[in-house]
């Protein structure tokens, strides 16, 4: 059974990819994972603007009461060093690299066009594969237009492909109103892969504390369904290879990513809640269901299930919609709750 | 100077030799005999060889030092007219000064001299007349000391008894006259050496003057031209005014390496502070020239002046110091148009008579726009380098730049872009002012204290508060180092840029903000509803939360030109509004704009009355808060841990409060001149307070009980002698009075104060003397009070000393857990895996256990408290303490700036604390054996925090986590053990230890009989 997948160039000897996590910040986890047969591992992100923070903290944290009292001009011992800078992390890539053979491929978030291009570069030399941009950006600001946005991105992935070689892939968030227009763009960029789709901290209010709560809950099956979909829509519109991210539980469901058209299926959740071994677990139930249906690879199935090769192609388009909607009006058992949430989550 | 110039000045057969003479069972000696009258003296003669070999040695490792570095050193090194009739003779950093007038006065034609002592002791009679001129006619002898009572001063006395001993009778002496100057670091400058050489030129000079005073007591100072300059006209001469908290003197100490770097260009600074820890002013003196610089002083005419904070233009002079046509740059937070006429009309008449050139520039943006905060260290050194004049700008920015990339360059790239971006906007934002032909403004420049202070105040506190400290006469001084209390509230310091404003429609008057508040500024008081006739318009008031008060207002007011702005009363606000989270009971606002109408109200509601103590339960935190503070405002950090419990203290028992302080921070914001924050209630009674020394606070405690002690104690015995005469009945209830409630001490207030009134018509001796000690009558509270570098290190044999004494004495540890007032050097409180200083590796034994170290007597009240953790355990083991009849120890957890977090978060850190386990809460009570009980109380429960997320909230453990993480990992794992460790001996104690035993002996080991005993707590 050929379970191989290529994914941004890179071969890959099976398609579940260890997502951006804390997981993979360890190289006695990274080797796990490929103890375990994943593809390839992302590392979790190098994010600019923690960079920045930490330095700040550190300078307030030592220069804080300093000269201001002639018996103590300052509280703190000089510790020459207080690795702020990004060479723990590009001693991770290093590390890793060297540690294991399946690809390395690092993650980065930036604040500012500097610290993207900059970065971008110590990764690469730093022996990354190759780099997913984790676009973690919350437009806040009502004057900003999604045009706007959207050339930003695109710029930005034009800006950093032209100072490396490594592939780039992009892993972007699902509010978009023309996603398949910001993937093609992107696509036009030189996006070399299009991860979809980020999972943001979604913030938590406590009603006793009365207090914003940050909170990052693991991902369910149930989210596998938006990404299938996207996936399903985009395959062949975009040259770009895509990975799904977020949902991904079970051998079915790197399955179903497969057939809609991805590259990878990444999965982070369920290791969290079965731990690193879940992997060869979900591949073996996966080479089992092939080996049962008689696929001979996961080449063969590759979009098998997309937009254009689907059987009834419009039920990824609004009909879908009309017609769950109606299904749940016609059931008479299901209670108003049912029918919202079961709305909602077809939405 | 190298390793190798070093060695080369060392003789290691010599070392070789001393190494084989130190102690060693392989070749054993005994050193340290007890020596009887039979060979002591012997003994002592015997070393004589070495002290008269010493001064040859010294001058062939000085030779030798000249011979490899060409500096060259003798015993006594001359410098002035090889045929001087006047000489100076003096050791030390004022040398610079007289050889600066010496260089002077000979331009002018004067022959005067100065002989440098480098080795005083031994005293080498040969040298020092070698180095004399033969010339001389008269000698002036300045000693840095004071010696109380003595003919002279050291060295006057060892160079008068040279020339007796060493010039023969035929040869007349010179004239030898000796002085004092330069007492802790008091200015010497050029003036004054000149007025010495003055004096030496009189036939009859002034001896064992002063110089650098005006002694107008007995008369002993010299008078001086304060005009008199010698300094070089081409050194930049700088004088920079700022706040400790913006950075101004690390930025000046860079510019100095930046300067002094250049080949041929000569660098000096010398940095002044004022004595408070929050929103101290700093004031910069540098110098810079193409020859070196030996001006020992402070600048007294600059060629340029800064003055980075705007705000001290209300009520400083700073351009003092500023000469005619010098630079003046101000930060302001106005355009350079609009800059003009923001200034006091006195400076505005400076700059136009003194033709000063004025730079302005709104640093505060600049940080703003540049993402630097509110730092503007690096904007002001930019300005400095782009007008003074001192570089060529392009290459004093480059080397700025350098600067930034040396100094920030391990803390962040991010940190470095910010600096660079601040710099290049700089040089966008400054602007020189073209200043009108006329002074413009109304605005004064106003007094130091308010005109309605008392005159001591006015005359005295207030001209050291506008820095003219130097000119006060010695008749200014009390005569024994006495000052009055209650003086802080005269200075208004406005350093808040925001304090916190009471929304009184949702405050629940918990009473937690008032409790925390480190500085007292935030304050309530319930009062009878007519007192509000009168208020001020924006005065606020609401229906008290107590039942039995409900007939009364409730108002919770804010000092507004007191507040240091530290946050501390927000962050503990537990109320949050309801349809605006954000929104408490006390919210952060701008100060400027409630400045007056707050200083308005703050005095109706100095003014209004304070609860009656006896109606409140003062073991309730929301009762403690209408306890009126006897401390307040003092000049410690904002968000200080340390402060509210002393404030707590002066709530409980301050109208009859001693303390005795330890050397350390509360020793500095407790006593440190001009103001102090002691004070005093509306009777006139308040704490009284002293400090001795660091390492002998709990024998200096001790001793202020004993006689408190005795006090009480004589009294009761002219008491008891003069019953018949005063009524039996009335003295047999002053002498079993029970004083151990408020109302029992109230009580007693009132019968000694009846006692007073009957005294006043006998005139006996022993009716005198009871008058005198009548006082004492009522209940004294003795505290001994200091940080854990005194109780766990330095004062630790005496406060053991003190707490096996038996002496009815309470001792609060305020536990920063490092020596904070001198910058966070590591004790034995400090915990394991924290850095501190000499500890910088992290520290790696665990922090001594002083709870367990005193429960281990058995006879001493013991009691951990963490305010934050738990404010009503806090409250209840202040009052256990103290009512316990024997030693008590408090030890409390204190927040400090030492630990690297923002203090607004003290609170929450030290509730973290507590949680985690680190800090469990507990007290022992001896006093509950004798009821059956269990006297170890555990009042936290099991840790529900890891140590790692409480620790790692602090830059003490954090920066060792980033800088050596393999370390910090194992420390941590070792300190949580320690953790687990100590909460298994706790909770031991807690449900087993001591098993009640009734017939336990009493467990107070005093010697004082049971008559005497508590009646002078």
């Amino acid at each position: 059974m050929d379970i191989t997948t290529t994914y941004l160039g890179l071969p890959l000897r099976s398609p579940i990819v260890a997502s951006a996590s804390p997981m993979c910040d360890s190289i006695a986890n990274i080797r796990r994972f490929e103890e375990n047969g994943i593809g390839a591992v992302v590392l979790p992100s190098l994010f600019e603007e923690q960079l920045e923070l930490e330095g700040q903290s550190v300078r307030a944290d030592l220069s804080r009461g300093a000269e201001s009292f002639p018996e103590s001009l300052n509280y703190f011992p000089d510790l020459h060093n207080y690795n702020l800078g990004p060479d723990a992390y590009l001693e991770l890539i290093h590390q890793a690299k060297e540690g294991v053979s399946i690809p390395v491929i690092a993650s980065l978030n930036g604040i500012s066009m500097g610290g993207w291009t900059r970065y971008a570069r110590l990764i690469e030399q730093a022996g990354a594969a190759a780099l997913e941009l984790n676009i973690y950006d919350i437009v806040t600001d009502a004057r900003h237009k999604g045009s706007r946005v959207e050339k930003d991105y695109c710029e930005l992935v034009t800006e950093i492909k032209s100072g490396i070689h490594i592939p780039v892939a992009v892993k972007i968030s699902r509010f978009f109103t023309a996603m398949a227009n910001v993937a093609k763009q992107l696509d036009d960029a030189g996006a070399d892969g299009l991860v979809l789709f980020n999972r943001f901290y979604q913030p938590d209010i406590d009603i006793d504390a009365l207090e914003i709560v940050p909170s990052l809950t693991l991902s369910e099956s149930s989210e596998l369904r938006l990404r299938l979909h996207w996936v399903a829509i985009l395959y062949e519109n975009v040259c770009a290879n895509m990975a799904v991210t977020g949902g991904v539980h079970t051998s079915r469901d790197v399955l179903k990513a497969m057939m809609a058209g991805a590259h990878v299926a990444m999965m982070t959740s369920a290791f969290f809640k079965n731990g690193i071994r879940h992997a060869k677990v979900v591949l073996h139930e996966m080479t089992q269901w092939m080996e049962e249906h008689e696929y001979e690879s996961i080449r063969q199935m590759r979009g098998s299930m997309s937009r254009r090769a689907a059987p009834n192609p419009s039920a990824f388009d609004r009909a879908n919609y009309l017609r769950v909607l109606s299904s749940y009006t016609l059931n008479p058992r299901r209670s108003t709750n049912d029918q919202i949430s079961g709305t909602a989550e077809t939405q | 100077m190298s390793d190798d110039d070093l060695r080369s000045l060392i003789n290691e057969t010599l070392v070789r030799r001393h190494r084989r003479r130190g102690l060693s069972p392989d070749y054993p000696v005994l050193r340290g005999t007890a020596q009887n009258p039979d060979v002591f003296f012997q003994s002592r003669e015997a070393s004589n060889s070495f002290y008269r070999a010493c001064p040859t040695i010294v001058q062939d490792v000085m030779d030798r030092f000249a011979d490899r570095l060409g500096r060259s050193y003798r015993l006594f090194d001359y410098v002035g007219a090889p045929d001087a009739d006047r000489v100076i003779v003096m050791m030390g950093s004022g040398c610079g000064a007289v050889e600066e007038t010496i260089e002077h006065l000979h331009r002018c034609g004067e022959k005067v001299g100065l002989l440098k002592v480098r080795l005083f002791r031994p005293f080498a009679v040969d040298a020092f007349f070698s180095g004399i001129p033969k010339t001389v006619s008269s000698i002036a002898v300045l000693d840095r000391t004071k010696e109380p009572g003595s003919i002279g001063e050291p060295l006057y006395l060892d160079v008068i008894a040279a020339f007796h001993e060493s010039c023969s009778l035929a040869q007349p002496l010179p004239r030898i006259i000796g002085g004092r100057y330069g007492l802790s670091s008091k200015e010497f400058t050029p003036a004054m050496a000149k007025s010495v050489f003055d004096e030496l030129k009189k036939s009859a000079p002034k001896n064992h003057f002063t110089i650098g005073i005006q002694d107008d007591v007995t008369h002993t100072s010299l008078e001086y031209d304060p005009e008199f300059f010698t300094e070089h006209p081409d050194t930049v001469r700088a004088v920079l005014y700022g706040l400790g908290s913006d950075g101004t003197v690390g930025a000046n100490k860079n510019s100095i390496k930046i300067i002094g770097k250049r080949p041929n260009t000569y660098a000096q600074g010398y940095f002044v502070y004022d004595s408070k820890k929050a929103g101290s002013v700093t004031v910069s003196h540098l110098r810079f020239g193409p020859r070196p610089i030996r001006s020992s002083y402070l600048i007294s005419k600059a060629n340029f002046v800064a003055c980075h904070q705007f705000q001290f233009l209300e009520r400083m002079n700073v351009l003092k110091t500023a000469e005619d046509g010098a630079i003046f740059l101000l930060n302001a937070p106005f355009s350079s148009a609009e800059a003009w006429n923001h200034l006091p009309k006195p400076m505005q008449e400076n700059i136009l008579r003194k033709r000063l050139n004025l730079y302005v520039i709104d640093a505060y943006k600049v940080a703003r726009e540049t993402g630097m905060g509110n730092r503007i260290n690096t904007i002001m050194q930019t300005c400095f380098f782009a007008i003074s004049g001192v570089l060529p700008r392009e290459e004093s920015i480059a080397a700025i730049k350098d600067a930034i990339r040396e100094t920030y360059g391990k803390r962040g790239d991010a940190v470095v872009e910010k600096n660079f971006a601040a710099v290049d906007h700089t040089l966008e934002q400054l602007h020189k002012v073209s200043v009108p032909e006329q002074a413009s403004s109304s605005l004064p420049i106003l007094p130091s204290v308010p005109r309605q202070a008392p005159e001591f105040v006015r005359n005295v506190l207030g001209a050291m508060l506008a820095g003219q400290g130097d000119s006060l006469p010695v008749s200014a001084m009390p005569i024994d180092g006495t000052f009055l209390t209650g003086t802080s509230k005269w200075e208004k310091r406005n350093i808040a840029q925001e304090i916190p404003v009471w929304d009184e429609k949702l405050c629940i008057q918990c009473g937690k903000c008032v409790l925390v508040c480190p500085h007292a500024v935030i304050r309530a008081k319930v009062y009878d509803a007519a007192r509000l006739a009168g208020a001020p318009p924006t005065f606020k008031s609401a229906k008290p939360q107590w039942r039995e008060l409900e007939s009364l207002r409730y108002t919770l007011q804010i000092s507004p030109e007191d507040c240091t702005g530290c946050q501390l009363c927000v962050e503990i606000c537990p109320v949050k509004s309801k349809s605006e989270a954000k929104h408490k009971a006390i919210n952060m606002t701008p100060q400027e704009p409630l400045r007056k109408p707050e200083s308005l109200n703050w005095d109706f509601f100095a003014a209004l009355p304070d609860c009656d103590r006896g109606r409140l339960a003062h073991s309730h935190v929301k009762d403690v808060q209408l306890l009126e503070p006897l401390f307040e405002f003092s000049g410690a950090r904002a968000g200080c841990g340390e402060t509210p419990y002393i404030k707590l203290l002066t709530q409980l028992f301050g109208d009859r409060l001693l303390i005795a302080n330890a050397t350390g921070c509360s020793s500095i914001y407790g006593g440190n001149l001009p103001t102090t924050p002691y004070t005093v209630n509306q009777h006139g009674r308040g704490p009284a307070w002293s400090n001795s020394l660091f390492e002998d606070n709990a024998e200096f405690g001790l001793g202020m009980w004993l006689a408190a002690d005795k006090r009480a104690d004589y009294a009761r015995i002219l008491l008891a002698r003069q019953a018949s005469l005063l009524g039996d009945k009335f003295v047999q209830d002053l002498l079993t009075a029970d004083q151990g409630s408020e109302a029992g001490i109230a009580a007693q207030r009132n019968r000694v104060l009846a006692l007073k009134q009957r005294l006043a018509s006998l005139d006996s001796p022993d009716a005198q003397n009871l008058a005198a000690l009548a006082d004492s009558l009522v209940r004294k509270s003795v505290w001994l009070v200091g940080g854990d570098g005194w109780a766990y290190d330095i004062g630790a044999g005496g406060l053991d000393h003190v707490l096996g004494s038996g002496a009815n004495v309470n001792v609060l540890v305020l536990d920063t857990e490092v020596y904070s007032n001198t910058g966070g050097q590591m004790s034995k409180a400090t915990p394991r895996a924290a850095v501190a200083k000499f500890a910088a590796g992290g520290k790696r034994t665990v922090k001594k256990d002083l709870a367990l170290e005193a429960i281990s007597y058995g006879s001493v009240y013991v009691a951990r408290v963490a305010m934050g953790g738990n404010d009503t355990q806090t409250v209840k083991a202040f009052l256990e303490a103290e009512a316990y009849d024997g030693p008590s120890l408090i030890i409390a957890y204190s927040h400090c700036i030492a630990h690297g977090y923002d203090m607004a978060f003290g609170m929450q850190q030290q509730k973290a604390a507590v949680l985690s386990g680190y800090w469990p809460l507990m007290r022992y009570d001896p006093a509950l054996r004798l009821q059956g009980k269990n006297p170890f109380q555990l009042d936290s429960r099991s840790p529900t925090m890891p140590l790692e997320k409480y620790a790692y909230q602090e830059a003490r453990y954090s920066t060792l986590a980033r800088s050596d993480p393999q370390t910090a990992r194992e420390l941590l794992a070792l300190a949580q053990a320690d953790v687990d460790r100590r909460w298994k001996v706790y909770s031991n104690y807690a449900e087993s230890i001591e098993t009640p035993n009734l017939a336990d002996p009493e467990p107070v080991a005093s010697a004082k009989d049971t008559s005497s005993r508590g009646e002078t707590k």
